[in-house]
């Protein structure tokens, strides 16, 4: 049997990485996701591993794309502010095609806004943050369990795809404390690059092989657009290359749509989070079931590449989608375009640095069916 | 004191930061977990690294936990007038409320079942008022008996450094007889 430990979000998460073998870290202390950085400093040298303070967030972002070029697996966390520096690196991590994890843990914005307050309003920065269309994988975290889960996870699809993916935390999560079991080696899949069977014929942007600098074949790396081999291509080339590159995300949506069903099978009305607006999205589901109300709960893990045919499910079913988030209604205009008009879809929004809590949600899940007297009416 | 203990149980440490109430809510955490129950321990604080307004907040349950904060609370500890003005009305009848009596005076009041007890004076007799926050999670103990006594010292000395384990220790002595006096049909 495994054994129990009491630790926070941000100790799952740096505890994480290096059980999915990163071997790099490089990054900036931030409010809320210093712990992830400081537990790797002591960590790290231990075994071995490179850990480096960069001067900021901008060359964090460089030196986990360069290491990953020198055959490491590399991690940086940060937060809002330097997350919004990092978008130029992100760009071009994602047309180097090169594997690496960044963990966002999400603060109130913009800028400086309140460090010690979570938040959910990074969502559309880390799906469009950089510029032009592009390949890249969000997910999420909502406990303590999953933060650990999801690091691995987030590693593996970084070496699986060749791309950045960006983990997002909160504070609440990052600085939350729950009892896990602690996985041993082996019990999460850690999935390696695939390397070219040939090295002589490799061509670094023909496929997702990976094979990083120093093992016999000669390639360019650049952030210019590019063929195969990584020379400068432009024109019809230059579009093919885009749309292969966001194809590899886009044409596996299914394998990396991770996601939870909470209730979900019978229900009449849904409730969409991800995050850690699942906890108090599950408890509201409680609530309505109380009430006689058959809600169920969708709580997304990958949020990109959007997973338009879990929504599509939903939508088929139920009359009404509830969507709660710590922003002003980020990822509720993906899910009402998936819907697309057949469920009535309600955002909840909360930005006071404050979790929705289980009545705010139930309570907007209802609203829409309350008479003037202020009783809930259902069909 | 009802002999049933509720699950989940909601517990909410208010106070000001430094005064050791996430340390407190953590130490409460451990010893749950050694108890064999889940728990999820969260925290509220400002941009300040001491005193600012500071609150730890612990569930504890057998079975799973959703949401992680607390709603309305079923223990409430405030250590700070700031606390007991903020967080003091937010609980129902049958919440157990400590008021550390030595920096709250009687002019505060809540609607909950209010014990006034003088946790940091108490902590500066044992030694040092920075054992206020042990006084404080035995004086809790020991009025609602969330975990076992000796799960909750064992966590304790656990979590202290060893140079300060025995002051710890007298603190929480120190704290169990300053809440069983409350409880004693003679008092």
């Amino acid at each position: 049997m495994s054994k129990k430990r009491l630790i926070q979000g941000n100790e799952a998460c740096a505890h994480a990485a290096l059980y999915a073998g990163c071997n790099f870290y490089a990054g900036y202390p931030i409010t809320p996701s210093s712990e992830v950085m400081e537990i790797l400093s002591y960590e790290m040298p231990k075994l071995g591993r490179t850990f480096i303070q960069m001067e900021d967030e901008i060359a964090s972002i460089s030196a986990i794309i360069g290491a990953a070029w020198g055959g490491a697996k590399t991690l940086t966390a940060t937060s809002g502010p330097g997350f919004s520096l990092m978008q130029e690196g992100l760009g071009y991590a994602s047309i180097t095609e090169t594997p690496c994890v960044i963990v966002n843990c999400q603060r109130w914005g913009p800028s400086t806004g309140q460090p010690t307050k979570g938040a959910q309003g990074d969502v559309m920065q880390s799906i469009w943050g950089t510029h032009g269309d592009h390949a890249i994988i969000v997910v999420t975290a909502s406990t303590v369990r999953d933060a650990f889960d999801m690091t691995v996870k987030s590693f593996n699809f970084a070496q699986q795809y060749r791309v950045p993916v960006v983990l997002l935390m909160d504070e609440v999560l990052a600085h939350m404390r729950e009892n896990i079991d602690w996985p041993e080696p082996g019990d999460i899949e850690v999935i390696e690059a695939k390397r070219p069977a040939d090295v002589k014929t490799y061509k670094p942007f023909a496929n997702d092989e990976f094979l990083p600098f120093g093992h016999g074949a000669r390639y360019h790396i650049t952030g210019l657009a590019h063929g195969a081999e990584g020379f400068a291509v432009s024109d019809e080339a230059a579009a093919r290359e885009l749309k292969r590159m966001v194809g590899k995300v886009q044409d596996h949506v299914r394998d990396l749509a991770l996601h939870d069903r909470y209730l979900l099978d019978d229900a009449e009305l849904a409730i969409i989070s991800y995050g850690i607006t699942s906890r108090p999205a599950q408890s509201a589901v409680d609530l309505l079931r109380a009430q006689g109300i058959r809600a169920g709960l969708l709580s997304l893990k990958t949020l990109w590449p959007f997973p338009d045919f879990l929504i599509d499910e939903v939508a088929e079913r139920v009359d009404t989608i509830v969507v709660p988030e710590l922003n002003m209604g980020q990822l509720v205009r993906e899910i009402g375009r998936a819907a697309g008009g057949r469920s009535q879809v309600i955002p909840v929004s909360r930005i006071d640095g404050h979790l929705l809590t289980p009545a705010q949600i139930a309570d907007a899940a209802v609203a829409p069916f309350a008479t003037s007297a202020g009783k809930v009416v259902r069909s | 004191m009802s002999n049933t203990l509720k699950d989940p149980i909601q517990i909410r440490f208010s106070g000001a930061g430094g005064q050791g109430l996430i340390t407190a809510g953590v130490i409460l955490s451990e010893a749950a977990m050694m108890d064999g129950r889940n728990v999820v321990q969260t925290q509220t604080y400002g941009p300040e690294a001491r005193l600012g307004s500071s609150r730890a907040e612990v569930i504890i349950s057998k079975g799973t936990i959703a949401y992680p904060e607390v709603t309305l609370p079923d223990v409430l500890l405030c250590m700070s007038t700031e606390a007991a003005r903020k967080y003091g009305a937010k609980c129902t009848a049958d919440t157990v409320v400590i008021f550390d009596s030595t920096n709250i005076g009687p002019e505060f009041t809540s609607p909950g079942r209010v014990f006034r007890l003088p946790i940091t004076e108490t902590a500066t007799k044992v030694g040092s008022k920075v054992v206020a926050n042990t006084v404080a999670l035995c004086v809790l103990n020991t009025l609602v008996p969330v975990v076992p006594r000796e799960t909750l010292a064992a966590a304790i000395a656990a979590r202290v450094p060893a140079k300060f384990r025995e002051l710890n220790q007298r603190a929480g002595e120190a704290g169990e007889q300053l809440a069983a006096g409350l409880l004693t049909p003679s008092a």
